[in-house]
């Protein structure tokens, strides 16, 4: 039999880990099927176009949501009461209905027979129009990366870089600022920008609103944040000829609406992990994976590439030692990906450089490692992240260190390249140090080529034996997490050491079992549609 | 002012010996006090530019100096590598030596042995990062069992009850679970530091506490023992931020264990 790939994988074991990570996925996905919570209410209200916030910054969406949940409880979804109101009442608008259900005017009621169906259809109309225009910043953005009408001014070959994509961070906490940082990043080389979030977003449980100034080691996530870096990134686009992807992050209490205000405004790339809020940010476990369903149908409906947060557990683990936890969650987030729709090509799973340098043939291990990843994972965007836990103030070192993981990432063909800083650690990166970093990339990259096609490593050497052995390891895991249900590994620290048990953590109380007749009109289109099937092209632009 | 050489000078003095001892920069020779500096101008790129770094070097002290690299970083900025030789002398001697460790360094058993002998129950120690700050690796190296360095964290001391709350954890969260737990030690690291957010977070944490136990006489008489850590507090005094103690960088779990025997436990007995 022919060698599978470069580090002869036997196909039996890897479908065998694939087989065990459905079955260990499938409760969860039942439950995320049968239960709803409060964010994915709100995020069918922001796809119907609300959006605002009252003089102390409570959304619109959360006034409405809160309104329905308390009068008639969200067990039927927010659609039906929202919607008969609004038939029934006389507001001219969603945000006139919940500026009134805020000052505790608005009886909202469960419609039945001709009523349930007006109300229905008026949500099934209002969702439809959202998605339209999820659609046509889908096929805006498919235009731009083809160099097609509307796009980039050069013809040619198309806007889209050749990989691996050089991935830079902004983090001033002021969009202001943010806007010419990201701006001079695509300009010194980056092919992603991700603008960090502000640290505290997770555990909010709304969406800030507005352009923001203020942000607390990152700047937050909002709608109009969104639509401002986007706009400036695309005229840096043109000005570059070619198309500079946007990031931010679908993660924390809002998943579900921030992955559809993504969709809305669109973003190309998304932090998004089934096990990362749980694990890192203590939000609790059912909350999440409910949340990150309805935020991965809509990613894989917006054309959005998600991005997974293995490389976590290598922080907070041994690089080593855990190195098969990152696997295990890997074939999670794909399952759970591609339950949601997601393609292999929005699969930006994560992993990371993160091995002490002090262990001997340390370099020769991450290769395996992300050999691995590379192999199991072929039609994926992989994300590679550069150390961070053994960067020491020795910024020399680190440099060296970086130019290591750089080689890495470039020998096993990884697809997208968190830039490191050489002052990891030490303060946000300077201009300099951003700089420095690109020289860094740059070199490596040009001086290496494509060496990948000559890196083959020794059949049954180090490198291949170390790989099926963190295959082996992943596959005993994952035999233990299927065995035990994924809830009860995750209440047991299986993951990151941390113990997150199921009825723990923030935001449970945001959690709803959908009872017969839920209607959720976002959740229809996106159970029943194909998320690549071009519907843009249905609706007159 | 041309105080070169050290103590010991072969002529015979009257003057009391020079106690003073004179040392600059090593480059490859004793006294050439060179060093090197790397710097960014929000200048364009040229000769103008260089001219502005090299009398910036100058007034830092460098003399002679000279510019080795200048690199344009887009059209407003260049970045400057500069070495040159520093004109500044440093008296040694007159420079003290920090405190000691003020505890001895116990091993784990002897740690449980100390607790065991004094206390008759497990030490109760309550862990978290507060804020907004996600990075739990402070905390988890001095917590989890899997430790830092090849040292086992304090999860693996028998004698040690660890509670390790995570990440982001609020303050109130903190002050709660350390009541319900009855902690002898409150330890928090904080590795974020924009704004100075770690010495913001540790000063409204020890606030807090101390609110929390109006009538507390002193760490372990009446409250818990708060202990901070991480890798930017070189710069402030625990008094300052109303702790009883800061570790830097590097601190080991068994630097942290021997310290909580020697704050919470009375003298006499574990020594």
């Amino acid at each position: 039999m022919a060698p599978q790939g470069k580090l002869d994988l036997d196909p039996e074991v890897v479908r065998a880990a694939r087989g065990l990570a459905a079955r260990a996925a499938e409760p969860i996905i039942r439950m995320a099927r049968t239960h709803t919570t409060v964010s994915v209410e709100r995020a069918l209200l922001r796809l119907a176009g609300m959006s605002g916030a009252d003089d102390g910054g409570r959304p619109w969406v959360n006034h409405l949501a809160d309104a329905v949940r308390d009068q008639v409880g969200l067990e039927h979804g927010v659609a039906l009461p929202v919607w008969d109101a609004l038939l029934n009442g006389p507001y001219g608008d969603l945000g006139e209905l919940a500026r009134a259900a805020a000052r505790g005017r608005v009886r909202f009621r469960l419609p039945a027979g001709a009523d349930a169906g007006h109300a229905a259809d008026a949500a099934r109309q209002a969702a439809r129009t959202g998605m339209n225009r999820i659609d046509r910043r889908r096929a805006e953005r498919d235009r731009m990366l083809t160099g097609g009408a509307g796009g980039r001014p050069s013809p040619g070959t198309g806007a889209d870089p050749a990989q691996p994509w050089i991935y830079l961070i902004v983090a001033t906490g002021d969009i202001y600022e943010d806007i010419p940082q990201a701006q001079a990043a695509a300009r010194e080389g980056a092919d992603v920008v991700a603008v960090i979030r502000s640290t505290g977003q997770s555990l909010l449980d709304f969406v800030p609103e507005g352009a923001t100034r203020e942000g607390y080691a990152g700047t937050y996530a909002t709608q109009e944040n969104f639509r401002l870096m986007r706009a400036a990134l695309d005229d840096v686009s043109r000005e570059l000829g070619r198309y500079v992807r946007l990031t931010n992050y679908a993660s924390g209490l809002c998943m579900p609406e921030i992955a559809t205000l993504a969709g809305l405004e669109r973003l190309d790339m998304m932090l998004n992990d089934c096990m990362y809020g749980i694990i890192f940010r203590d939000i609790n476990p059912r909350r999440t994976f409910i949340d990150q369903r309805f935020s991965r149908q809509i990613h894989a409906r917006a054309g959005i590439m998600i991005n997974t947060g293995e490389d976590n557990y290598l922080t907070t683990a041994d690089a080593v030692d855990a190195a098969h936890t990152v696997i295990v969650s890997q074939l999670l987030n794909e399952r759970f990906g591609h339950e949601a729709g997601l393609a292999d090509a929005q699969l930006g799973l994560g992993h990371a450089f993160e091995i002490n340098p002090a262990v001997p043939e340390s370099f020769r291990l991450e290769l395996a490692h992300a050999q691995l990843v590379r192999e199991l994972f072929p039609g994926a965007p992989l994300k590679y992240m550069p150390p961070t836990k053994h960067m020491t103030g020795n910024i020399f070192a680190g440099y060296l260190l970086d130019a290591f993981f750089n080689l890495a990432g470039v020998m096993t063909g990884q697809s997208i390249i968190l830039i490191g800083m050489m002052t990891e650690g030490i303060h946000t990166p300077w201009l300099s140090d951003r700089d420095l970093a690109l020289e860094n990339v740059r070199y490596v990259r040009d001086a290496c080529g494509s060496l990948a096609e000559d890196f083959v490593p020794r059949p049954d050497g180090f490198i291949v034996q170390r790989a099926r052995q963190v295959l082996a390891e992943s596959v005993e895991l994952l035999e233990r997490v299927e065995g035990d249900g994924l809830l009860t590994a995750i209440a047991e620290g299986t993951f990151g050491i941390t113990r997150r048990p199921p009825d723990g953590g923030k935001g449970l109380d945001g959690v709803v079992e959908r009872a017969d007749g839920y209607l959720n009109p976002a959740i229809e289109i996106l159970d029943t549609e194909d998320p690549h099937a071009a519907h843009a092209e249905e609706v007159p632009a | 002012m041309t105080i070169e050489s050290p103590a010991g000078s072969t002529q015979a003095p009257a003057e009391p010996a020079d106690t003073r001892q004179v040392i600059r920069p090593y480059g490859d020779t004793t006294g050439d006090g060179m060093i090197q500096i790397s710097f960014t101008l929000p200048v364009p790129a040229g000769k103008r530019a260089e001219a502005a770094a090299l009398q910036l070097a100058g007034k830092m002290g460098l003399d002679p100096a000279s510019v080795v690299h200048a690199k344009p970083m887009g059209p407003d900025f260049t970045f400057f590598i500069v070495y040159g030789r520093a004109g500044h002398l440093i008296d040694y001697a007159s420079i003290p030596a920090p405190p000691e460790r003020e505890f001895p360094l116990l091993s784990a058993k002897e740690t449980d042995l100390a607790i065991r002998a004094s206390l008759n129950r497990r030490l109760v120690v309550v862990g978290a990062c507060i804020g907004t700050d996600a990075h739990t690796v402070g905390i988890d190296a001095i917590l989890n069992v899997k430790g830092f360095a090849g040292e086992k964290g304090l999860e693996y001391y028998r004698e040690v009850e660890v509670v390790n709350m995570g990440a982001q954890v609020t303050v109130a969260e903190l002050v709660e679970r350390a009541k319900a737990a009855d902690a002898d030690a409150v330890l928090v690291s904080q590795v974020v530091t924009q704004r100075n957010a770690h010495l913001h977070n540790t000063k409204q944490m020890a606030a807090a506490f101390h609110a929390e136990y109006p009538t507390a006489v002193a760490a372990g008489m009446g409250r818990p023992l708060l202990v901070v850590g991480g890798p930017r507090f070189d710069t402030v005094s625990a008094e300052d931020l109303g702790v009883d103690r800061i570790f830097g960088r590097g601190t080991t779990p068994a630097e942290v264990a021997s310290y909580l025997v020697h704050a919470l436990l009375p003298r006499e007995e574990n020594r």
